[in-house]
């Protein structure tokens, strides 16, 4: 268990978020069916510092970005991403039991 | 007579290691020593190097709950598996080693309407491809299981369950030794404590791996590290479709027997056996967000002891006698990767998520079959990792979402 301070609430129990997965980057506007595939299931899943979505789905329903060291889960920092000129990073669907990913 | 009360080894202590093998196996617990085991027995390929980076069996083959069963929900799972479970019951005889596998009897609870309808698809899955699995009712599981909790005053009525009778619980660290013991008696050597740091490519084809303790050229290199895949396989060039969580698991102190098949409950999270020495073995599930650091958290140990007195109320007065935790590498559709990677000559076993060790068995002689003939075996075709790529996936969710 850990702390994850929402950028909106601060500081809270880790069970109050869902995780959403590490930050992805969006595939090519026509992708091919193996650019899409590497987008949709394969992931860098570090053992070190990641970029991940969380989602403060018991408090105020915000999504935000954190940096975590997955070896410690020391969480370094929380923002709220900044939109990216042209497109959003959508958030990715996480591979967890209760969000069937197929 | 008094040579059964005399400490022998059961392997040889490591030697140095050689400059190079046929086969070097990356990560010594029940899928490496397996595939070890029967490339020596099966195929004659006895320069085979098992590489560990800790002890023997200290990674999820020490970890997991020892619960073996075969009803799986697609056909492709469930025939892979059955082959595994009837491997797993001549293993003892195999291995000359007493595993302790008890084939009790194992219940998929379901609490609606909707799960009863899965269980029957996954009856009769089952059933087709001659696995014994039917949907039992709550009469019938007062028979099975006279312990269980079956109302009136539940938070989840047990409407029914999906009834294995092969299901059955072994002894998981005597499954480690014994695999590792008959690999050593063939020839293969076994070196705990190496470290894989690198893995060398020429032309798209892996030939070395670089070691905490030197450099070891190879024909083939095999990874089978579980909730290290990524890495691993990272190191070869080999992307994977993983994340890496961690599933916990606590026993209770032991007590008389008192409970003989297992129980499962999705609905409820939690999964509750007695092993031979009397402790309650219960598991959950995996933690949502993807971790390496391996250590344990309250809320688990809170919501499993809450689920688990809902099914047995007897246990009210037991203390937890102590919690774990493994890292587990799931695969977004819930089967596992096996096979060929886009890496000539690296093969990997990944992508076991909670449910790898009931697989040892089947992995090893599929793998080694893989490595000796350099032909993939029909019955794990389904799961190489270019199913990803081809988005064919093979989704047991159904079966393989609640971890055991």
């Amino acid at each position: 268990m850990f702390l994850l301070a929402c950028p909106h609430c601060g500081p809270r129990s880790v069970d109050e978020f869902k995780y959403q997965g590490e930050v992805t980057r969006r595939p090519p506007e026509r992708p091919t069916l193996r650019e899409l595939t590497d987008y949709v299931y394969f992931r860098d899943n570090v053992a070190g510092v990641q970029r991940e979505w969380w989602y403060h789905g018991t408090g105020c329903g915000l999504w935000f970005v954190a940096e975590r060291d997955t070896r410690t889960n020391e969480v370094l920092r929380t923002e709220i991403p900044e939109p990216s000129r042209g497109r959003t990073p959508a958030p990715v669907e996480a591979a967890v039991p209760d969000t069937p990913a197929v | 007579m008094k040579d059964i009360f005399r400490v022998s080894r059961m392997w040889r202590p490591r030697g140095e290691l050689k400059k190079r093998y046929d086969v070097v196996v990356i990560g010594g617990g029940s899928h490496g020593l397996a595939t070890a085991y029967y490339l020596a027995k099966n195929h004659g390929v006895k320069d085979v190097a098992v590489l560990e980076k800790s002890y023997i069996g200290s990674g999820a083959s020490g970890r997991n709950t020892t619960i073996i069963r075969s009803n799986y929900r697609t056909p492709e799972g469930a025939a892979f598996y059955s082959r595994s479970v009837k491997l797993y019951e001549q293993l003892s005889a195999d291995l000359d080693f007493n595993l302790m596998f008890s084939q009790h009897g194992h219940l998929t609870l379901a609490h609606s309407e909707r799960a009863m309808v899965t269980m029957q698809e996954r009856a009769e899955v089952n059933q087709l491809l001659g696995i014994d699995s039917r949907v039992v009712y709550p009469e019938e599981i007062a028979r099975l299981c006279p312990q269980i909790n079956l109302g009136p005053r539940q938070t989840w009525p047990i409407q029914g369950a999906l009834y294995h009778a092969p299901g059955g619980i072994i002894r998981h660290d005597a499954v480690v030794w014994g695999l590792a013991r008959g690999a050593d008696r063939a020839g293969v050597e076994i070196h705990p404590y190496t470290e894989v740091t690198g893995i060398e490519r020429t032309s798209g084809r892996a030939t070395a791996v670089e070691t905490n303790r030197g450099r070891v050229e190879a024909d083939v290199v095999v990874s089978a590290v579980a909730g290290w895949s990524t890495l691993v396989c990272g190191l070869a060039g080999v992307r994977l479709p993983i994340t890496t969580h961690i599933l916990q698991a606590f026993v209770t102190e032991p007590v008389k027997p008192f409970l003989d098949v297992i129980i499962v409950s999705a609905q409820m999270h939690v999964y509750v056996s007695q092993t031979d020495r009397g402790e309650f073995l219960i598991g959950a599930e995996i933690e949502p967000y993807t971790t390496y650091k391996s250590i344990g958290t309250f809320p688990f140990l809170e919501y499993s002891a809450r689920h688990t007195l809902e099914l047995f109320p007897q246990l009210e007065r037991l203390r937890v006698l102590r919690t774990w935790t493994g890292l587990c590498d799931l695969s977004p559709d819930y089967s596992p990767i096996l096979g060929r990677t886009e890496v000539e000559n690296f093969h990997v076993s990944a992508g076991w998520g909670t449910y790898g060790f009931k697989a040892a068995p089947i992995v090893g002689t599929t793998l080694a079959k893989l490595v000796a003939t350099g032909e993939t075996p029909d019955l794990i075709a389904p799961f190489a990792l270019e199913r990803f790529h081809t988005d064919e996936l093979v989704s047991e969710l159904a079966a393989a979402a609640v971890s055991h």
